[in-house]
């Protein structure tokens, strides 16, 4: 895992210090460099993508903190631990185009007030989406990174004893959010500050979610790092290139601001703890803040359902909130020509999800005997993908790799491994132990044990970390875009390509599949294992942490 | 036929723990008492060969005069019983059973799937559990899982028998009950067992030598 990301940071930082053979570069200077920083808009590039990116981070996690601190302990938690599968499921570009569909000035919110409320007859001239502070990119950020955190906390929590800490410190006086801020939220947050670290990166260096509703004028600074790599003209590479490595820089000064942030943050929150206040006032918000929680959801919901009804929808003159027709055949026209797209997409999805599942099992093994260094795998989380992808292209093509489907699955093991990991090390640890200690005193060796019992037990884990690798893989945009040379399709890529078309059926049409994978890929994995241990009690709770 | 411990050590990052010296005839129950974290568990899992580093073991452990600290925890034939007696859930009680039933036994025929069944039938009914033989085992009382961990245990043909406070979670009229099926199954299978416990009423109804260790 650290050879590609290494290698590919190479791969980029040669180009931008004028080494690029290949074009006849070979000026060991820092001129490219120098027209980086020379180009139009380059500062309110990097601005946008700081603050998007910061933006997003902090509002994402003050949402997680919020929302976990008001439901903690009640019915409310539970249900939202079963809305996050369907909505972490999305890929991040699905989410955008929902929130394109609601909150364009042609989209569903102002037809639902319109004319009634507003006035519009036609879409008004409203810069509601791809405003230049990237204020609707941040908000389809939230709504992705918010659950992804809020999953990241939940499997945190037996290991910081929650339950355990808030009746404690109840019992002492404080609130409900009080308890949960003072005795759990500080042990929590060491346990999810690799993952926080992974929003704050990827944020501040998204491609596809900014394509379809960043600023362009100009646009974030990897979006225009894709532009520069794309250029027909050869030597704009070589601006793209230190272009990257200007993402990968500004990604590592705002790892390094937040940690010290966070220390200054860590300060303050040991004073307020020791303050003594009980925080019972807290409490009033915590309608406000399910509130926003359900708000959120609904959003992302509705989003989803809009961009299923886009695909078949017939003629839908603004304002009216519905179309004036359902063309089915819009689908029968489409699918066959769309057939190879969803092939590739699935043969794709699952070589990376089986290479990742075993992987990851083969690390967590290690890991219980021992130790590995399974922190590294994190890296390709934490540094941005337009920082390493395009010298990885480079590498491979160098080394005589044809851009096909074999490399993208490959490139994508470097993505869904890390989430398998995410996914897998709580309940692999939370087994208890002795199950197998047990097995070996019948006799059972090493692979018995492995297969006859830990594997039968972990199904229900296993069967999850799939459909979540399916849904990373089923998502990925950069990685498909660049390591394929642009011709390998997946559902994505044609997605954001469609994204900035005027077609809505065609985009309707491949943000379905968006949804639609992922989606039947996590209701497989939780009807497998239900239907295999159907009559299994106690299979549950062998995972639960002692 | 006999379990030999000669200076039988278990160490933590090189500090030791417990040590244990004695020998356990067929049939018969040495006791281990002691507070908690002087390391009795820990005894057991060595002996058992499941303690892993920092965890360490040393001295001599002999059972009928073969070396066990040389031998692979799944070939040491030690049977071994926890207080939590952690059926596999994802089985039924017969699955339990035959899943200790060795394949490479005496008894060419193992590797017949219907062969193992009946073994295993056989020693569900040495505790009276046969007629529960389909059941998952999560809708068992706790002496009846007790039960079948039991038959479970004995059904892999151990030479010996280590139970970890295997009657610490019953009610006191389900513990005696319990205690009487495992020593007499025990004795009737000529098993020498080391116990590890808390309450001298186990001790008291194994019979047999007591060694308390200290903190």
């Amino acid at each position: 895992m650290l050879v590609p990301v290494v290698a590919g940071v190479v791969g980029i930082v040669l180009p931008a210090l004028g080494y690029f053979p290949v074009i006849g570069y070979e000026l060991w200077g820092p001129e490219i460099i120098l027209g980086l920083l020379a180009e139009p808009g380059f500062t309110r590039s990097v601005m946008v993508s700081a603050w998007t990116g910061l933006v997003a981070t902090v509002l994402s996690l003050f949402l997680t903190v919020a929302i976990l601190a008001a439901t903690f302990g009640t019915r409310a938690l539970v249900v939202a631990e079963r809305l996050l599968a369907p909505i972490l499921s999305v890929p991040h570009a699905a989410a955008a185009l929902g929130l394109v569909f609601l909150f364009a000035p042609s989209g569903f919110i102002l037809r639902l007030l319109s004319p009634w409320a507003t006035g519009y007859e036609v879409p008004p001239d409203l810069l509601i989406l791809r405003d230049p502070w990237g204020w609707s990119l941040v908000a389809a950020l939230v709504l992705k990174e918010l659950p992804f955190l809020f999953l990241m906390a939940l499997a945190a929590m037996p290991q910081v004893k929650a339950r355990e800490r808030v009746m404690v410190a109840r019992s002492l006086g404080y609130g409900r959010m009080g308890a949960f801020l003072h005795a759990v939220w500080p042990l929590l947050y060491r346990q999810i500050r690799l993952p926080v670290l992974a929003v704050l990166a990827f944020s501040a260096s998204v491609v596809d979610v900014a394509i379809i509703l960043g600023p362009n004028r100009p646009a974030p600074l990897s979006v225009r790092v894709v532009e520069w790599m794309g250029s027909p003209d050869l030597s704009a590479w070589a601006t793209g290139s230190a272009g990257a490595l200007a993402v990968l820089v500004l990604v590592l000064a705002l790892i390094v601001l937040w940690l010290m942030v966070e220390v200054a943050g860590g300060r303050v929150a040991g004073q307020i703890c020791l303050s003594g206040h009980r925080m019972r006032w807290a409490d009033g918000l915590r309608g406000v803040i399910v509130a926003v929680a359900c708000v959120l959801a609904l959003t992302m919901f509705l989003g989803f359902g809009g961009l299923i009804m886009q695909s078949v929808a017939g003629f839908w003159r603004f304002p009216d909130a519905w179309p004036s027709a359902f063309v089915w055949s819009a689908w029968g026209d489409r699918l066959p020509a769309a057939l190879g797209t969803l092939s590739t997409t699935f043969v794709i999805a699952l070589v990376a999800t089986v290479l990742s599942l075993v992987g990851a099992v083969v690390l967590l093994e290690a890991d219980r005997r021992g130790g590995a260094p399974v922190w590294i795998l994190y890296l390709p989380l934490l540094v941005p993908q337009v920082a390493f992808l395009f010298g990885l292209n480079v590498l491979a093509i160098g080394a005589g790799v044809t851009p096909g489907l074999a490399i993208v699955a490959l490139t994508h093991v470097i993505f869904t491994l890390p989430y398998a990991l995410i996914a897998l090390r709580g309940p692999w640890r939370a087994l208890d132990a002795r199950y197998e200690q047990v097995a070996g005193t019948l006799g059972a060796g090493p692979l018995r044990r492995f297969f006859g019992v830990r594997v039968p037990l972990m199904l229900l884990p296993l069967c999850v970390t799939a459909a979540l690798c399916i849904a990373v893989s089923v998502g990925l945009y950069l990685p498909t875009l660049i390591v394929g040379a642009g011709r390998v399709e997946t559902v994505t890529t044609e997605a954001v390509a469609a994204s900035v078309g005027a077609d809505r059926r065609l985009i309707g049409f491949w943000a379905t599949f968006q949804l639609l994978i992922p989606a039947a890929a996590f209701a497989l994995a939780r009807w497998l294992p239900a239907m295999v241990y159907r009559d299994r009690r106690g299979v549950r709770a062998a995972r639960q942490p002692g | 036929m006999s379990l030999v411990l000669n200076g039988f050590s278990v160490s933590l990052d090189g500090h030791p723990l417990a040590v244990l010296d004695g020998e356990v005839e067929r049939g018969k129950v040495l006791s281990v008492m002691g507070p908690s974290g002087v390391g009795k568990s820990s005894l057991l899992l060595g002996m058992a060969g499941l303690l892993e580093p920092p965890f360490t073991v040393a001295g001599r452990l002999e059972l009928n005069g073969r070396d066990l600290l040389a031998t692979p925890s799944q070939e040491r034939a030690l049977g071994l019983m926890f207080q939590d007696p952690l059926l596999f859930p994802h089985m039924s009680v017969l699955g339990n059973v035959m899943f200790a039933v060795n394949r490479r036994g005496r008894d060419g025929a193992r590797r017949n799937r219907g062969r193992r069944a009946e073994l295993a039938l056989s020693h569900l009914k040495r505790v009276d559990m046969h007629t529960l033989a389909t059941r998952d085992p999560d809708t068992l009382s706790g002496g009846q899982k007790s039960r079948v961990a039991l038959a479970r245990t004995l059904a892999a043909e151990p030479e010996a028998l280590l139970l970890d406070e295997p009657f610490a979670a019953l009610d006191q009229a389900l513990r005696a009950q319990i205690r009487r099926i495992v020593f007499s199954l025990a004795a009737q299978d000529g098993l020498p067992v080391v116990m590890v416990s808390h309450d001298p009423a186990d001790a008291a109804a194994a019979g047999g030598p007591v060694v308390s260790l200290m903190a």
